[in-house]
């Protein structure tokens, strides 16, 4: 006997989904975490309306703000996106973190290598396809794992994550690598060398608002994932593998290569986001930083609450930049470290609770006639 | 030199030292796992475990054998009500049980709660003033090769031991352990003679979480022993690995826990000898070494038949009507 049926409710599943559920339960789910989370800072002597208040304006509200956000929602886009990409087909690629780090690299590597007088278009499409690369590499061997080795692709992507960790900060802090900077204070404290200013990566005035080019670019990709998801053969294969492997099989598909596939992809885009964050933020490749914004964590918080689709993420991902950028600029005693990253646990168990909502209606057992 | 201080009896040592939370996280997951619920959870229970110990190491005066025994109880406390969670999202609400460990981790973990609680309750500065010191075990310390490896470890240690030998009497010689087994392997059957899926789920998951939390403890109280933001370094997830490894039985876990122990010991006991090795290598070493094995034992023969618990990862929903 279930909790819920001790209490005289059982869970029924529904037989059709009114459409109004698909936005008011995400909602309702977002306001119970946060309440949640105001008992939470009640327990540990916070006062939540002010934390909330500040998390709003420095987010969003304050002049200027709403910049930074997007700054912050860039590589939450981009992880995001590689997240829902390959949780879609059932391949829980929880490597976004390393592949991020590993497209970073990567990137910044390329744009290390060609120099100040590369034309920046040149440098900027490089670093694009660079990070692209080195992300797809590093998603490449847990997809060939799980498919041809039939070995858990969680454990093993989320192994390289760390292994692409201890990588970046060999290459900064453990030798002399071309990323590192040798000269000048770099001698003394390790640190990396600054990519050029022609390859770094532009942003869009636009009055008081400015757009990073990698966020534009994200929004583009989100695009074009919406589209290949609907629109294309590999979109179906994709549907039909993360559904049902076994039909996959009589349909004459080949689930092990579209697995493969997709888990390149989605490395693919989480690398993306590492190069975004090189270009247009860094400018350098900043082992301690990377491993401490957890990005590619956070992504899997980004592609849940969009329920895996594309186009969902980029808008939450700006949500979800602003609470992180929020977080970067309040920093300090009243705003302890660790609390964005609960309220964004917080978020995710409501809507996963919130979830059931949307798929079983809760039957009263007495209203029913039903003996609880 | 004795032969107590040659390298391989140093290697052997560190790895049990090392290897202790593995084997408490690892049989931990087991329990759950046995009854049919993977958790991904284990690496943000053993940060919420080993917060709120250091949080009792710190804060509580008194004797050691007082407050070590409540700092592992709030350990346990703490770790057990983020399995209930875990346990509630997958077990009533029927959630996928991927996706709410991977909530549990980013809510507690390294980022999360434990790192907003250190920060609330002003941990890490100072080391804890309570830790689980080595105990000479009936006096053997000193016996040559043996004495160091077995009988010169922490309390905790020896509990792990314990452990792991009331796990396999509880799996295969009670009959709540065959209970807990059928759970696992087939929810209906074990619902049609009347036990309990949910109350075996529910009771499984939290125990699970709480040596999750001993496992956590062992960080802040023995290894580390104060607070660092994200102290287990991914041990939680070596720990679900070890699971697969030990093909869900505690004794092969615990051999696995140990070989583990020992690669993520190899870095700082070659270091105090002076050998120069590529650090970066080593402390890649535990992780490259978890997706190796992790390759080999499911390709293997014995897998086929060793194999997971047949509903693990399965909701189970009784046909009502």
């Amino acid at each position: 006997m279930s909790l819920a049926s001790r209490v005289g409710l059982r869970l029924e599943p529904r037989v059709e989904n009114p459409r109004w559920m698909n936005w008011a339960v995400p909602v309702c789910s977002f306001l119970a975490a946060l309440l949640v989370g105001a008992v939470v800072l009640l327990i540990t002597s916070q006062n939540p309306i002010s934390v909330y208040s500040r998390i709003l304006e420095r987010g969003f509200l304050d002049s200027g703000s709403l910049s930074g956000t997007f700054i912050s929602a860039t590589p939450l886009l981009f992880t995001g996106l590689c997240a829902a990409v390959a949780f879609k087909v059932g391949f829980f690629n929880i490597g976004g973190e390393g592949q991020f780090y590993v497209g970073a690299i990567f990137a910044s590597g390329i744009a290390l290598a060609l120099g100040a007088d590369a034309q920046s278009w040149i440098a900027v499409g490089a670093m694009v396809l660079a990070g692209a690369v080195g992300g797809a590499l590093w998603a490449f061997i847990p997809g060939i794992l799980r498919a041809y080795f039939r070995t858990n692709e969680i454990i093993t992507s989320l192994m390289l994550n760390y292994v692409a960790g201890i990588g970046a900060t060999y290459l900064i802090f453990e030798s002399n690598s071309f990323w590192r900077e040798l000269s000048g204070t770099g001698a003394v404290f390790p640190k990396g060398k600054i990519i050029p200013l022609s390859a770094q990566w532009p942003s869009f005035d636009l009055g008081s608002l400015v757009v990073p080019f990698g966020l534009l670019l994200g929004a583009v990709v989100a695009i074009w994932l919406h589209v290949l998801q609907r629109r294309t053969r590999f979109g179906y294969e994709m549907r039909v593998v993360g559904g049902a492997p076994s039909t996959a099989r009589y349909a004459g598909m080949r689930p092990a290569r579209v697995i493969v596939a997709v888990a390149t992809l989605s490395g693919a885009l989480a690398g993306l986001g590492g190069a975004a964050d090189v270009g247009n933020f860094r400018h350098v490749l900043d082992p301690k930083g990377l491993q401490q914004s957890g990005f590619g964590y956070a992504g899997i918080v980004v592609a849940a609450l969009a329920r895996l689709n594309p186009i969902a993420v980029v808008f939450v991902s700006i949500i979800l930049g602003g609470i992180t950028n929020a977080g970067y600029a309040l920093q300090g005693p009243d705003f302890p470290a660790g609390l964005v990253g609960t309220l964004e646990g917080l978020i995710l168990f409501c809507t996963l609770g919130g979830e059931v909502l949307v798929r079983y209606r809760i039957v009263s057992l007495r209203r029913q006639g039903v003996p609880a | 030199m004795s032969v107590n201080s040659n390298l391989l009896v140093i290697i052997f040592a560190s790895a049990i030292f090392y290897g202790t939370p593995l084997v408490f996280a690892a049989v931990g997951e087991l329990l759950a796992e046995r009854s049919g619920v993977i958790n991904l959870g284990v690496e943000g229970m053993m940060l919420l475990g080993a917060v709120s110990a250091a949080m009792v190491a710190a804060n509580v005066d008194g004797p050691a054998a007082v407050v070590l025994p409540v700092a592992l109880v709030a350990a346990m406390v703490a770790a057990g009500l983020g399995a209930a969670i875990h346990a509630f999202l997958v077990v009533t609400l029927r959630v996928n049980q991927i996706i709410s460990g991977l909530a549990l981790t980013i809510f507690a973990g390294a980022a999360g709660l434990s790192s907003y609680l250190a920060n609330v309750w002003g941990l890490g500065k100072q080391p804890a003033m309570n830790q689980f010191g080595r105990m000479d075990l009936f006096g053997l310390k000193k016996f040559p090769v043996l004495g160091p490896i077995l009988f010169d470890q922490t309390l905790l240690t020896y509990l792990s031991w314990v452990l792991v030998v009331l796990v396999m009497v509880y799996l295969f010689r009670t009959r709540m352990g065959l209970h807990l087994r059928a759970v696992g392997e087939s929810p209906q059957t074990a619902d049609s003679v009347g036990v309990s899926v949910t109350r075996y789920r529910y009771g499984h998951v939290i125990a699970g979480g709480m040596l999750a939390g001993v496992a956590g403890a062992c960080y802040s109280l023995t290894i580390v022993p104060t607070w660092a933001n994200g102290l287990t370094a991914g041990e939680g997830w070596i720990a679900l690995a070890l699971v697969i490894f030990g093909f869900w039985r505690p004794d092969l876990t615990l051999v696995g826990a140990y070989l583990f122990g020992a690669l993520s010991s190899l870095s700082f006991t070659l270091q105090a000898r002076g050998i120069d090795v590529p650090t970066a290598f080593l402390d890649a070493l535990p992780y490259l070494a978890t997706i190796v094995v992790l390759v080999i034992v499911s390709n293997s023969r014995i897998s086929k038949r060793l194999g997971s618990p047949a509903a693990l990862g399965r909701p189970y929903e009784r046909e009502e009507r």
